[in-house]
């Protein structure tokens, strides 16, 4: 019984609707399954909301969850994908003292090798931005902390599929290609 | 067009209710909704509304209502605790798959979220346990959420829907415009049929040689009845079924053998790991019908026709899987498979059933011992009904004696709290079941424990004369639990004892004619003087006390490890 679990990005398109985050999480709470990530946005389609969740469980669990996802009254759609078969990032912001900017010429260094963003500087402090998977930003993580973090804040994961959603046709909406 | 005179948002939600022909509400009034309370004054003529006792007990009459007259329940209830206490009632419907539309009242809009008088997050509360639900805080909103509210709660897998209104919403003055609603693109109740895959069906079915039907509520709830009893007089295939399902098929019906899984009956159960095609229609293979789901029907091939694509593959994985409202799906099935007869198969079902008899059966409703038992009660309402009374039942050893007793010859006659367990069920529902089938008998059937529970419902018998048949098995226990507590917790008798109040005082006290039977030559002409009386009437019946309900699968068991003693 102890299947071996995955990670799986779900992405769900819904009406928008107050309440409706309550009732997906709820579907979550109730099987005991912890949510790694969610960010929710305006999808492709006008007034079409979606949501990508990120779980980490069972395939035969991730099969019965998308139906009682779908079966939500204002749920759309909703599919699930393993990481080799979407496009996905996170972002991550940084805060920094901007002493250790000038003091610690090893930082700019650090920014420069992890292709990341300065986003703003002040006197007191500067914010560093970085984008990518888990992996690059905790690494950029672990290379500044030493140095002293501020603030850190990592985004929910945002992912495309690859493979189409097609959730004009579930809509019947006429879309010109 | 004429320009539309305004009206206050709580007589729009009247006219929402006329127009979608309610004409008999349950509910309980309270500050946040008594602008609608005041409209149906107003409105009495055309829309009755039902005071209960409790705002639970307004549930579980919608509740009943709605399963005898395949209508949608409405309920009314005030912000704050009127809100919460429908939550039981709401969940219930829910796991049963009720229709059941919820309107509370909500302290006014510039008061959300400040702690004010009688306010909760009931859209959080209820959000889990309802089909939809939906805050209104502008009257302009109400005819088009009610209209959504009814559509979503009756079509597809029906279920409760719960509208929140703030007082504000209920004073402010609209346009009034309904028009029903029928389609919301997100949302498709009725998944489409696949011919091929009832094809595939029909394959399976006209090669099997031993195969089992076991039937849900989905052919209650579809108005399939027929459809579904074509199917099986054409295939003769053995159909059983579960405790929601119950009177889909008449009792006697020469191809219905009996109630499958915890209490069910011995020959489906143990028959159901010897089948080799097991045919699912309309349930939803809940833990009390399967047992462990490890040994359950693991040699047979299995056919799943359900409306709820969520419920395929959720416990058991399937061969062939139809979906769509079985009224359209049973048809075509039928129209596939060749007629046949399994004879040889449908004796063991017989041999099985006497083994039953004799040891489980005989002695629940031909009792040789001293005290009464839950089974010769049922036989005798039986005797006095001629099985066409609608049976209502609470939660506990006499719901599982009197499903597996009690004979019916119509659909919708089996009234009882199936997947939530709600003690405290019967006796409300007791009154809806009558109300939304005046005409037929009502026999509310229930344990001292869960009469206990909602017993303040009997005022609302009173007020409104409603002739519901109670019958109390009292037994001074809480017997389920206690019977679990005698055979796997040794005896430790904690807390099901119960010390009871003088039940026929309290029925008096509400004008309710009443009776208490303890010795057997009494109860025949008991019970047949309560069915002949045109009133309400309570039956008191002393039962032996430290009965058990066999046959029991025991938790976690098997279907086939079902136990007679």
């Amino acid at each position: 019984m102890n299947e071996k679990k995955y990670t799986y990005t779900i992405s769900i398109y819904t009406e928008n609707n107050l309440g409706l985050l309550n009732r997906i999480s709820a579907i979550f709470l109730k099987r005991h399954i912890n949510i790694e990530s969610l960010t929710t946005s305006q999808s492709e389609i006008d007034n079409i909301f979606r949501f990508v969740v990120v779980v980490n469980i069972q395939e035969n669990k991730i099969k019965r969850i998308i139906k009682q996802i779908e079966k939500q009254i204002e749920v759309i759609a909703a599919f699930f994908h393993t990481d080799q078969e979407t496009i996905f990032l996170e972002t991550a912001l940084y805060k920094v003292k901007s002493k250790s900017l000038f003091d610690e010429k090893h930082i700019q260094k650090i920014i420069k090798e992890s292709q990341a963003n300065i986003v703003t500087v002040s006197p007191n402090y500067f914010v560093i931005e970085k984008t990518g998977w888990r992996e690059e930003t905790e690494k950029l993580y672990n290379s500044l902390e030493p140095y002293g973090l501020l603030q850190f804040v990592r985004s929910g994961r945002i992912s495309v599929s690859k493979e189409a959603m097609n959730i004009s046709n579930i809509l019947g909406l006429n879309t010109d290609k | 067009m004429s320009k539309e005179i305004k009206i206050s948002g709580a007589e729009a939600v009247i006219r929402c209710l006329l127009e979608e022909g309610v004409d008999l509400i349950y509910g309980y009034p309270g500050g946040a909704i008594m602008p609608i309370y005041d409209e149906l004054y107003k409105f009495q003529d055309e829309l009755t509304h039902i005071l209960t006792r409790h705002e639970q007990g307004a549930t579980h009459a919608a509740q009943g209502y709605s399963r005898v007259s395949g209508k949608v329940g409405v309920v009314t209830a005030t912000s704050g605790p009127g809100a919460t206490n429908l939550v039981t009632g709401i969940a219930d419907a829910q796991i049963d798959s009720t229709p059941m539309v919820c309107i509370t009242g909500q302290v006014a809009s510039h008061l959300l979220g400040s702690d004010a008088f009688q306010e909760t997050d009931i859209i959080g509360i209820s959000t889990p346990v309802t089909k939809w639900n939906c805050q209104i805080t502008k009257a302009a909103d109400i005819p088009v959420v009610l209209a959504k509210a009814f559509y979503i709660a009756k079509s597809g897998r029906p279920g409760p829907v719960l509208v929140d209104i703030t007082k504000d919403a209920q004073f402010e003055l609209m346009e009034f415009k309904y028009s029903k609603c029928t389609f919301l693109r997100s949302y498709k109740p009725v998944p489409d049929f696949s011919i091929n895959k009832i094809k595939n069906a029909s394959e399976l079915i006209n090669k099997s040689k031993k195969p089992l039907i076991v039937w849900g509520q989905g052919v209650i709830l579809g108005n399939a009845e027929n459809e579904f009893k074509d199917f099986v007089e054409k295939t003769g295939i053995p159909a059983a079924w579960t405790i929601l399902g119950l009177s889909a098929l008449p009792t006697k019906h020469p191809l219905n053998v009996g109630m499958v899984g915890m209490h069910g009956n011995y020959g489906p159960n143990v028959l159901t790991n010897e089948c080799d095609l097991l045919i699912a229609i309309g349930m939803r293979f809940d833990d009390r019908v399967t047992g462990n789901l490890n040994s359950y029907a693991k040699q047979a091939k299995i056919i799943h026709l359900e409306i709820d694509p969520a419920e395929i593959n959720k416990n058991v994985d399937v061969d062939v899987a139809v979906l769509g409202n079985v009224k359209e799906t049973l048809p075509l099935l039928t129209s596939f498979v060749k007629s046949n007869s399994h004879d040889s198969w449908i004796n063991k079902f017989n041999s099985f059933y006497k083994i039953e008899y004799k040891k489980v059966i005989k002695n629940d409703i031909y009792p040789s011992k001293d005290g009464l038992t839950m089974g010769e009660v049922i036989k005798e309402i039986n005797e006095a009904s001629n099985g066409d009374a609608i049976i209502v039942t609470d939660v506990g050893q006499h719901q599982m004696v009197t499903c597996r007793y009690a004979n019916f010859n119509k659909s919708k006659s089996n009234v009882t709290s199936g997947g939530l367990g709600t003690m405290g069920f019967a006796l409300p529902a007791a009154i809806g079941a009558k109300m939304g089938a005046p005409k037929r008998e009502v026999v509310a059937v229930i344990g001292d424990g869960g009469y206990q529970m909602t017993i303040q419902e009997l005022g609302t018998i009173f007020q409104t004369g409603c002739a519901v048949k109670i019958v109390v098995l009292n037994n001074e226990f809480l017997g389920m639990v206690r019977q679990w507590q005698q055979m796997f917790f040794e005896k430790r008798y904690a807390s099901t004892e119960m010390i009871n109040p003088d039940f026929i005082t309290i029925a008096k006290g509400y004008n309710i004619e009443a009776k208490k039977v303890d010795k057997r030559t009494d109860l025949k002409n008991s019970v047949q003087e309560m069915m002949k009386s045109s009133k309400p009437y309570f039956l008191e019946v002393r039962v032996e006390k430290e009965a058990n309900v066999f046959p029991m699968i025991p938790s976690g068991a098997s279907v086939s490890d079902i136990r007679l003693e």
